[in-house]
């Protein structure tokens, strides 16, 4: 990195003797924005600015996102909610149900920015992005500085604050990312390629190896036992005897550590293999119709995404499970898989099959606290094998009604139009007791400017 | 209709040759024409049509940075901002003297015209009841975005 300038001078010699303009070395940044739910609320609720805030997963059950003020008080990630309660009394802790509605528009805001900085994008995550910065150096000559562009205008155009790492590979982007968001003397951005060389090995030498991208708790217990603590030593550890020990994708991380990129931006998303919709229940429930309601709810949206992503499915499997954590009640939790006599992406036809599964696996007088279905033998619509018989929910009309069925749904909102009878009162719906308004998305949402 | 290709492996990795279908003469008269062609004169217009007007265009300037809050209360009647209407906030707009802003003050979304001039800062009213907010010294003002537009809908 920082011994780069003997190279530099080489290569400087040879675009001389040659003439050959340089393909420049591959260099990405990880940018990931800090408490991304938690700063979401904050965006637009001042009066959440400077107070210990978290934000509870679905069903409001533990805490997801954390302000730095609840990290202060040793909170950990996935804490039940009601083993804070205490301290949240204490502390003032305001608890938040997730609303992925407000998370998603901001998301969405914070990733368009990214694309004017960069023609590579990978969407990562909800809150993190990669970008290739190969190809830029006439716009940023330091890649420090568009680090701190990007964190100057995510922060301006939208409030959220992010950090930025820098790196050859994407493994150190985001290991300096990590650096960014622990170490505040970096205000942000760390760059490793224009670090010194001194600054760069005590930097390394100081930080587990279990904060390593793909480092894993099991695997860090094993570097451990070999003696490999920090980065620094995960580094210089031959990637000969990474791959002997842990196999290819280790060694790949090995060489990802020592700056040869074996990771590349996967900028165009691969159809998933594998479509699951499930969710806990508000409450428990016990009647097989409140459970067909409940896997046909889902059932829907799994099929929707399937078409979303122009692909069939050849099976589904629906399964149902009480809760294992009341250890005081009886427990039961099975699951079947139905194929399809063909594949299909038709609701109606997927939905049929889902509710000939759960009417097998039910069983009357257990009290279900989770029930789901999985999609899979996932093909895509154009290239799927056809049967020799009459086929369900695969013909022209199907696709068009389903056409529809999306369209209005997405126009006039989420089941608009559904199959299978969806009760009006949802006993197995979520329950998100304190969730904000979608400021950004409804216009009845939206947040009060006041002229008085 | 769905032609099946009975599938037989070789020991060429070729493609099974395909053979041709029998024509089914019920089944392959299509009509001729599938879209109306009108018999008249060419439309002129057809060279000039565009894209219809679209609002968004006209007050969206940055749809990221861009922000809609409801207005409660009269103090801006004087700037044609009146309650219930909707205002257009651009985050990416640096504010300057005489922009219209969404301050905030007390842990709320204010709206003043931003009164910035010889060192004075100030949040002025757009309406003779209303008194400036004279920021003191040790204040710090903060604006969350500069208001570039605003919308009203009307009972009918």
């Amino acid at each position: 990195m920082g011994s780069g300038s003997g190279d530099g001078s080489t290569f400087y010699r040879i675009i001389m003797s040659t003439g050959i303009i340089p393909v420049s070395r591959p260099l990405f940044a990880l940018v990931d924005v800090n408490n991304f739910y938690v700063s979401c609320e904050r965006a637009f609720n001042p009066n959440l600015i400077n107070r210990p805030v978290v934000v509870l997963s679905n069903n409001d059950g533990c805490a997801v996102a954390r302000s730095n003020e609840v990290k202060a008080l040793g909170v950990k990630m996935g804490t039940p909610w009601f083993q804070l309660k205490d301290l949240a009394k204490q502390h003032g802790i305001v608890a938040l149900s997730s609303n992925y509605t407000l998370y998603g528009d901001m998301s969405n805001r914070v990733m368009s920015i990214l694309r004017d900085f960069s023609p590579h994008v990978e969407v990562y995550s909800i809150d993190e992005c990669f970008l290739g910065l190969q190809g830029l150096q006439s716009l940023w000559p330091i890649p420090t500085g568009i680090g701190h562009k990007i964190r100057h205008r995510i922060r301006q155009w939208t409030t959220l604050p992010v950090c930025v790492g820098i790196g050859a590979t994407k493994t150190l982007a985001k290991l300096a990312n990590h650096i960014a968001k622990k170490q505040p003397a970096f205000h942000g951005v760390c760059d490793f390629s224009t670090m010194s060389y001194e600054q760069y090995e005590a930097l390394l030498s100081t930080i587990d190896a279990g904060e390593v991208w793909g480092v894993g708790r099991q695997l860090n217990l094993h570097l451990n036992a070999a003696g490999i603590k920090t980065v620094q030593a995960l580094r210089d550890t031959p990637p000969a005897w990474l791959r002997a020990n842990f196999g290819v994708v280790i060694e790949r991380l090995g060489y990802e550590l020592r700056g040869i990129s074996c990771l590349a931006l996967e900028e165009v998303l691969a159809p998933k293999k594998q479509i699951i919709s499930s969710r806990s229940f508000g409450q428990l429930i016990d009647h097989l119709t409140e459970l067909s309601e409940s896997v046909a709810s889902h059932t829907s949206s799994a099929a929707e995404k399937l078409r979303r992503q122009n692909s069939v499915c050849n099976a589904i499997q629906v399964f149902i499970r009480t809760n294992p954590f009341r250890e005081q009640e009886k427990q039961y939790s099975n699951c079947m898989t139905v194929p399809l006599p063909n594949a299909s992406s038709d609701t109606r036809l997927l939905v049929r099959a889902a509710l000939f599964g759960l009417k097998r696996i039910y069983r009357p007088g257990y009290a279900y606290k989770k029930a789901g279905v999985i999609l899979t033998g996932i093909d895509s619509a154009a290239v799927h094998q056809e049967s020799l018989f009459t086929l369900h929910g695969a013909d022209d009309r199907s696709a068009r009604l389903m056409k529809v069925l999306d369209q209005l749904n997405q126009r006039y909102g989420r089941e608009t139009v559904s199959v299978f009878s969806v009760g009006s009162n949802k006993s197995w719906s979520m329950q998100r007791e304190s969730m904000s308004p979608c400021y950004t998305t409804k216009w009845q949402d939206v947040p009060i400017a006041y002229a008085h | 209709m769905t032609i099946i290709v009975p599938f037989e492996p070789t020991s060429e990795s070729t493609l099974p040759v395909l053979q041709r279908a029998k024509l089914d003469s019920a089944v392959c008269i299509l009509p001729l024409l599938q879209h109306r062609i009108p018999g008249g004169f060419p439309s002129p217009a057809d060279d000039y049509v565009e894209k219809e007007l679209d609002l968004n265009s006209y007050l969206v300037r940055n749809k990221a940075a861009t922000y809609f809050f409801r207005v409660i209360g009269n103090s801006m009647t004087g700037a044609h901002i009146h309650d219930g209407d909707m205002l257009v906030v651009d985050r990416s707009v640096e504010p300057k003297h005489g922009h219209i802003v969404l301050a905030v003050i007390n842990n709320e979304y204010t709206v003043k015209r931003l009164y910035a001039c010889n060192g004075v800062i100030e949040l002025h009213a757009e309406n003779p009841a209303y008194p400036p907010i004279r920021l003191r010294e040790h204040e710090e003002l903060q604006v969350w975005g500069v208001v570039v537009g605003t919308v009203a809908r009307f009972i009918v």
